[in-house]
């Protein structure tokens, strides 16, 4: 099992395909769901990979035993048919029997899947075309909140993901963490990501979404649970008023224009949610759904002209001047 | 054998081979001319046509494969836009499916079915002509739709609330819709024409166990096809309904089921796979003997494995759709029985690897597709495997690996063994052989391209790569990888220019074939090449299941049948002996006429629903004149 993970990750690095560090990659798995998936790909790689060779060599004895002597037919033998019977009898018994060991091996790997308690951490996942809204849930309203293209959970411990369908049909999958969930309108499904260790994994859309669904990434931040705890709690607060005067300038512009409608900043007027909440949006390392990393500058050019950064966004174009665009540009940056 | 007592002058009573021939050829050829084409119902004019129709979709499809792996190049790149790339592998993807691959495996039963069990016309030959117009107007449909930048962009399968109406504005999604019924159609009446052609034209003698592995899985294919097409044609008129009338069967606001779509789609969607990949295999089994230089082995269980693998095949589904949160309990069976089916297709690799091994293989083209087949599909199939797991499936689908599976399976498992089988059968439908110095160059070209194109995919998948994106970012580590791949599909691609290059050159400059160049066993190879429009000049006695080999002298031949006009023989279900005669329609001009009404019926239906009440006037006005009784010696019998 294990010699056919480094089997297939050596196959991969020798391809020169790049590493399998990525942080989107099934074969770099910090998770327990995901580690289960790609022990048993290894399993069944060294599987297939051996009856595959198997084959091909009975292929390549077959056609160079012996060549065409003459152009007539030969009518086979009555014994070499029977051996030739005997032959393919026994491949397809055990053919019959690998397939039996693997489907066996793929059950118990599912009952593994499903065996993880439940605790703590529940998140409400919302897939729309082409962004991703977390809201965190807890017993206490006022503990809940939302975010957006972005989750952070503690290692070690189990976090609940309900996915729950609006407009289309996306998947929620992190490869890194767990296999993949589909979050469809009309039903319910969930799933439950379990970090190993601390680190970034990314994620993606993996059901066709329509025009932007290329770019329908997110990023799950595992922390330890200290660090998660901190960064909850700085979740929950509203925003912070803005310390300079341009910032304080970018936020009246923000509330004068249409952006109110459909982004909501906790402490604000504005409480629109069509869009994603931008209460922290500087705490967040991407924006635009893992598009572009989360500066000053990437603000300024999403809001100046999100069409050409992501044709088809949701987001119009609101027409601002050059210096209500780096106003409100340094306001965004400052909602960390 | 021997003549008939005393009947009428018209019967052939063993008559000289030159009158037979002429009179013969005055009853059944097609007048030459626009008219004739316009009009022939001759199963190898139509055949042809439509093997030639699904070639030339097929290179549409690989024009837009290679645009779409220009664009996937290198990360960020802007060749093709969002919009266009979504066009482009959605109209990639039905293109091949439903105007490629599913035609050109009906129009090689369509050409070769009738020859091969030894009959001078398909069954129902108008209805044979009107299915190809059918198909022929789909395609232009949806090539048409394209070129006017309003192709569907949502996939091949089309998955709704994207392809309703509340997500997917303007005719997009309709024109697929629509597209799917003008293929259905004609795919429809092309299984019902094989399996009447199968069950009663074969040749007196052609007992079930004497009939042609080709022609075998051409039948189980055929019940495939009419069990699995209605599932799409429900799904796709609900899908029109629910954008074009406001029904909401795929509504979930509204009591309707998001899934509902994804069980009907894929419950003809597996299936599809098999209706192109048994004719495959058939080919497989029928081209191997000749080249082995002996029967195939396993004869029985080989026709058991079609059989099985075209029931195990709507067992399937499911595995489509496991991520989409089902009961694990009735996923875990879906997985049982997906891999159950490697089961029969082990069973029918086994079978031809001993063939090989007892055999004394000639290297010729052919031969060399099926080994390239081998090689190929066991990896695909050994993949399908992997995706047949829930787990694993998980983590794979939709991504890469998943890419690359099927295109494993459908050019490994079904375009192989088609090239092979256009190499083996050109000279019987052109008369010339191809080239088999190209031809070598053909099979490494698209073997070696063809791998080295595919095989990194699995590792794309792996690490992280969806499919239908359109573009990537630098960082993800995925851009040397689709450079290669893309560099690699060049490859592939030269080797399908030059197979095309080869089939048109050596219509003309081909050496002269004879009838039989390959000294192969079936009917096919008794008749001229090409065959007379009546196919045999004297229907063929089938004493064994390699006839023409067991009769290396001159096979027994039946006499009696009417020469005035088209006649042919039917003949029992289980041991093909035969029972009367029976006359078959000649050319037509009102299968085309039904097609045209039936075409702007269902293309305007997609504007306005009345269509369809406006549109049947003319429809059934075609059928009336299609039926009409019109003086003909035929309509006597």
């Amino acid at each position: 099992m294990r010699a056919g993970r480094r089997l297939a990750i050596g196959v991969g690095l020798g391809l020169g395909l790049g590493g399998c560090s990525g942080s989107q990659s099934a074969l770099d798995a910090h998770g327990a769901q995901a580690s289960a998936l790609r022990d048993l790909m290894g399993l069944f790689t060294v599987v297939c990979g051996t009856v595959w060779l198997l084959v091909l060599l009975a292929l390549a004895v077959a056609v160079w035993r012996r060549r065409a002597s003459g152009r007539e037919p030969a009518e086979p033998g009555a014994t070499s048919e029977r051996r030739l019977g005997i032959v393919v009898g026994v491949a397809v018994a055990l053919t019959v029997l690998t397939i039996t060991g693997l489907t066996f091996a793929s059950y118990r790997t599912t009952r593994g899947l499903t065996g993880i308690a439940d605790e703590g951490v529940t998140i409400r996942l919302r897939g729309y075309q082409w962004w991703w809204e977390a809201t965190y849930q807890d017993q206490a309203p006022e503990r809940v909140f939302r975010t957006a293209n972005e989750l952070r959970i503690p290692v070690g411990r189990p976090v609940r993901v309900e996915l729950a369908g609006v407009d289309v049909i996306h998947s929620f999958w992190v490869p890194s963490l767990a296999g993949k969930q589909d979050i469809i309108p009309g039903r319910q499904n969930e799933i439950t990501l379990k970090a190993e260790r601390p680190g970034i994994y990314r994620g993606q859309c993996a059901e066709f979404c329509g025009l932007q669904h290329a770019h329908m990434a997110f990023l799950v931040i595992a922390e330890l649970p200290e660090n998660y705890e901190a960064w909850r709690s700085a979740q929950l607060r509203a925003a912070e008023p803005p310390a300079d005067p341009e910032a304080a300038r970018g936020r009246d512009v923000f509330l004068a224009k249409s952006c109110k409608a459909c982004h909501a900043i906790r402490g604000t007027p504005a409480g629109g949610v069509l869009g994603p909440d931008l209460t922290h949006v500087a705490s967040r390392e991407t924006i635009a759904a893992g598009l572009l990393p989360t500066t000053r500058g990437s603000l300024a050019a999403w809001v100046a002209d999100p069409q050409t950064v992501k044709p088809g966004s949701k987001m119009p174009l609101v027409p601002l001047d050059a210096d209500e665009l780096r106003a409100v540009s340094a306001y965004l940056a400052s909602l960390k | 054998m021997s003549a008939p007592a005393i009947l009428p002058g018209e019967l052939d009573r063993g008559a000289e081979r030159a009158i037979l021939h002429r009179q013969l050829e005055r009853t059944w050829a097609t007048p030459a001319g626009f008219w004739g084409a316009l009009t022939t119902v001759d199963h190898k004019t139509i055949g042809l046509r439509y093997i030639v129709t699904a070639f030339g979709f097929l290179a549409l499809g690989g024009v837009l494969a290679l645009a779409m792996r220009w664009q996937l190049a290198r990360p960020e790149s802007r060749v093709l836009s969002a919009d266009l790339y979504n066009q482009a592998f959605t109209v990639h993807g039905a293109n091949m499916m439903f105007l490629f691959a599913v035609p050109v495996m009906e129009a090689m039963a369509v050409y070769l079915v009738p020859l091969m069990i030894g009959t001078r016309n398909i069954a129902f030959p108008r209805l044979n002509a009107f299915s190809y117009w059918i198909y022929l107007f789909g395609g232009i449909l949806l090539w048409a739709a394209f070129a006017l930048q309003i192709g569907p962009d949502v996939g091949w399968f089309a998955y709704v609330p994207l392809s309703g109406p509340q997500y997917s504005s303007g005719k997009r999604a309709d024109i697929w819709a629509q597209m799917i019924t003008f293929t259905e159609i004609a795919a429809l009446a092309i299984a019902v024409e094989i399996v009447v052609t199968v069950f009663k034209q074969r040749a007196p003698g052609m007992s079930l166990d004497r009939i042609p592995l080709f022609v075998w899985g051409a039948l189980v294919t055929s019940f495939l096809v009419m069990l699995a097409m209605p599932a799409i044609m429900i799904a796709s008129t609900s899908l029109i309904l629910d954008r074009l009338v406001g029904t909401h069967f795929f509504n979930p606001t509204e009591g309707g089921d998001v899934l509902l779509w994804q069980h009907l789609f894929w419950f003809f969607g597996h299936p599809e796979v098999y209706i192109i990949f048994l004719p495959a295999t058939g080919m497989v089994s029928s081209m191997l003997p000749t080249f082995a230089r002996r029967p195939v082995f396993g004869y029985l269980p080989l026709v058991l494995s079609i059989v099985a693998i075209g029931i195990l095949s709507f067992g399937l589904w499911v595995h489509h759709m496991f991520t989409t949160g089902l009961p694990r309990l009735g996923e875990s069976f879906f997985t049982a029985s997906s891999m159950a089916i490697a089961v029969p297709a082990g069973v029918q690799i086994f079978c031809w690897l001993a063939t090989l091994w007892d055999g004394r293989p000639v290297w010729r083209t052919p031969l060399l597709f099926i080994a390239a087949f081998i090689v190929t599909f066991v990896l695909g199939g050994l993949t399908g495997v992997m995706v047949a797991s829930v787990p694993l499936d998980l983590q794979v689908h939709d991504t890469y690996f998943v890419v690359a599976h099927f295109h494993y399976v459908l050019i490994g498992g079904a375009v192989f063994p088609l090239l092979g089988a256009i190499y083996y059968w050109y000279p019987k439908m052109t008369g010339r052989m191809l080239s088999e110095r190209l031809g070598r160059w053909v099979v490494g070209l698209i073997f070696v391209g063809f791998h080295l194109t595919f095989f990194p995919m699995h590792f794309l998948g792996l690490q992280g790569m969806p499919r239908r994106v359109y573009t990537y970012q630098p960082e993800m580590g995925w851009g040397a990888a689709n450079l290669f791949v893309s560099l690699s599909s060049i490859l592939l691609a030269a080797g399908f220019a030059l197979f095309f290059l080869d089939v048109i050159r050596s219509a003309r400059r081909g050496p002269v074939a004879g009838d039989n160049p390959w000294d192969a066993s079936t009917l096919e190879w008794a008749t001229t090449s090409p065959p007379p429009p009546y196919n045999f000049a004297r229907i063929p006695v089938v004493t064994s299941a390699n006839p023409l080999w067991s009769e290396r002298e001159a096979l027994p031949v039946v006499t009696g049948l009417r020469v005035d006009r088209r006649e042919i023989v039917i003949s029992s279900v289980s041991d093909a002996t035969p029972q009367a005669r029976e006359s078959s329609p000649r050319d037509s001009i009102w299968p085309l006429v039904t097609a045209v009404a039936a075409s702007v019926m269902l293309i305007a239906s997609i504007f306005t629903p009345w269509a369809v009440v406006w549109g049947a006037i003319p429809v059934a006005a075609a059928l009336i004149g299609w039926f009409w009784p019109k003086g003909l010696p035929e309509d006597e019998a």
